[in-house]
């Protein structure tokens, strides 16, 4: 594997998250509990498919073949996407989507403050633009958790079943490869390993906080970040998603 | 004609109003960072405010529309992203106006210093995202009116 190769590999990784996360996330559009809420949803979407629009037009810049951010978003199919595959489960219910959330962004957050120092000063400008975003994104999932947990009986039982149920896809977001060691190896990029020690200590604070309780396994499903074995989520994602430049190839307006 | 000095243009798109907050010019929002003439060409460098926002590619366009209309033929929109944009680049001018407007303007210290309807101080966070990606979502609980608060990033 090249550099290139490589770095082409950790963008990909970078922006299919927040795609495929934007994408889950707007499926809420109308539909949240409250009002708020919906638009809380909506703009952290907005939010995650711009990001999505930096990462994958320099995906498509390093890959040299001429391909914009939006054909590398609708024109690929599902063994081609390189998000972990806790962005790609089905929402569930509201909990459980705020769950994710806090999951994800708590991991983002700490993965753009190492992204800011980054070698190539591509990655590091939309790090840094990133990063003011996820900090609010952050900030909202973390109360909610802690709202929701802290809460009813009921709403602690979702976010606890919640919690349960989601953490099995949160190992792969630590699981280096042969791609993260390349992108050690030219400072673009942390190596994944290094950022869980920070994470687990803000997740045990959170889930204290919130009265639940983190899992004890350490069983980790993976297969999204390189591609290897999706969920079958993704493809019925995608067939949303892409629908239109499929139907309409090259439909614009 | 005659090449219109930078200065010129910096006046001209202090006319442009933002789409979402028209009351303030895209140089009172800080988006605009340099405007240079290179040759004949005259490149504008825009910052995004939000990386989705919606009005970023409406603004660029506004910026264009402008300058033709000022006679300019050959213009560039050029975006930076780094320095990412900061709430610390808008204007006092734009601040003064946002508030006239209703929309309380940012402070470091993180929220509304008042409602900007009656001026009290007795305020509340409802929702940490509002009607914009730029903007949060308060309550006075004097006067009860619901605002906006533009956020600080």
């Amino acid at each position: 594997m090249t550099r290139d190769d490589a770095f082409l590999q950790f963008l990909l990784r970078m922006g299919d998250n927040t795609l495929v996360l934007g994408h889950r996330v707007s499926e809420w559009c109308g539909h949240a509990p409250v009002l708020e809420e919906d638009i809380a949803l909506a703009n952290t979407a907005l939010d995650l498919i711009g990001q999505t629009q930096m990462w994958l037009a320099l995906a498509g810049e390093v890959q040299g073949d001429g391909k914009s951010a939006d054909d590398l978003a609708f024109l690929r199919d599902a063994w081609d996407f390189r998000n972990a595959l806790l962005v790609e489960v089905p929402n569930g219910d509201f909990g459980r989507t705020l769950m994710r959330q806090f999951l994800f962004d708590s991991w983002h957050k700490l993965m753009l403050e190492r992204l800011k120092g980054s070698s190539d000063e591509r990655v590091a400008a939309i790090a840094e633009k990133a990063v003011k975003e996820v900090t609010y994104h952050v900030e909202r999932s973390r109360d909610t958790v802690i709202g929701l947990g802290d809460g009813t009986e009921e709403s602690h039982a979702r976010m606890q079943e919640a919690l349960d149920y989601l953490w099995p896809y949160v190992g792969e977001l630590f699981a280096g490869d042969a791609v993260d060691a390349e992108m050690v190896a030219a400072d673009i990029a942390p190596d994944p390993a290094s950022l869980r020690a920070d994470y687990d200590a803000i997740l045990a604070e959170v889930m204290a906080e919130a009265t639940l309780s983190i899992p004890k396994s350490g069983f980790a499903h993976k297969g999204g970040r390189d591609g290897r074995m999706h969920t079958e989520h993704l493809g019925h994602l995608l067939t949303s998603m892409q629908w239109l430049q499929r139907a309409y190839p090259g439909a614009r307006w | 004609m005659a090449q219109p000095s930078e200065q010129q243009v910096w006046d001209w798109l202090d006319a442009v109003p933002d789409p979402e907050i028209p009351v303030i010019s895209v140089v009172d929002l800080g988006i605009v960072r340099d405007v240079a003439w290179e040759g004949e060409t005259l490149t504008v460098t825009v910052t995004p405010t939000y990386s989705g926002c919606p009005a970023t590619s409406i603004i660029s366009m506004d910026i264009e529309t402008a300058l033709r209309e000022r006679g300019i033929r050959d213009i560039r929109i050029k975006t930076r992203i780094s320095p990412a944009w900061t709430t610390d680049w808008l204007s006092d001018k734009g601040k003064m106006k946002l508030e006239e407007y209703g929309i309380a303007p940012p402070r470091p210290a993180g929220g509304p210093e008042r409602c900007p309807r009656c001026g009290s101080k007795a305020v509340e966070k409802v929702s940490q995202f509002g009607s914009t990606p730029c903007k949060a979502h308060w309550r006075c609980t004097d006067c009860l009116e619901p605002f906006d608060y533009f956020k600080c990033i």
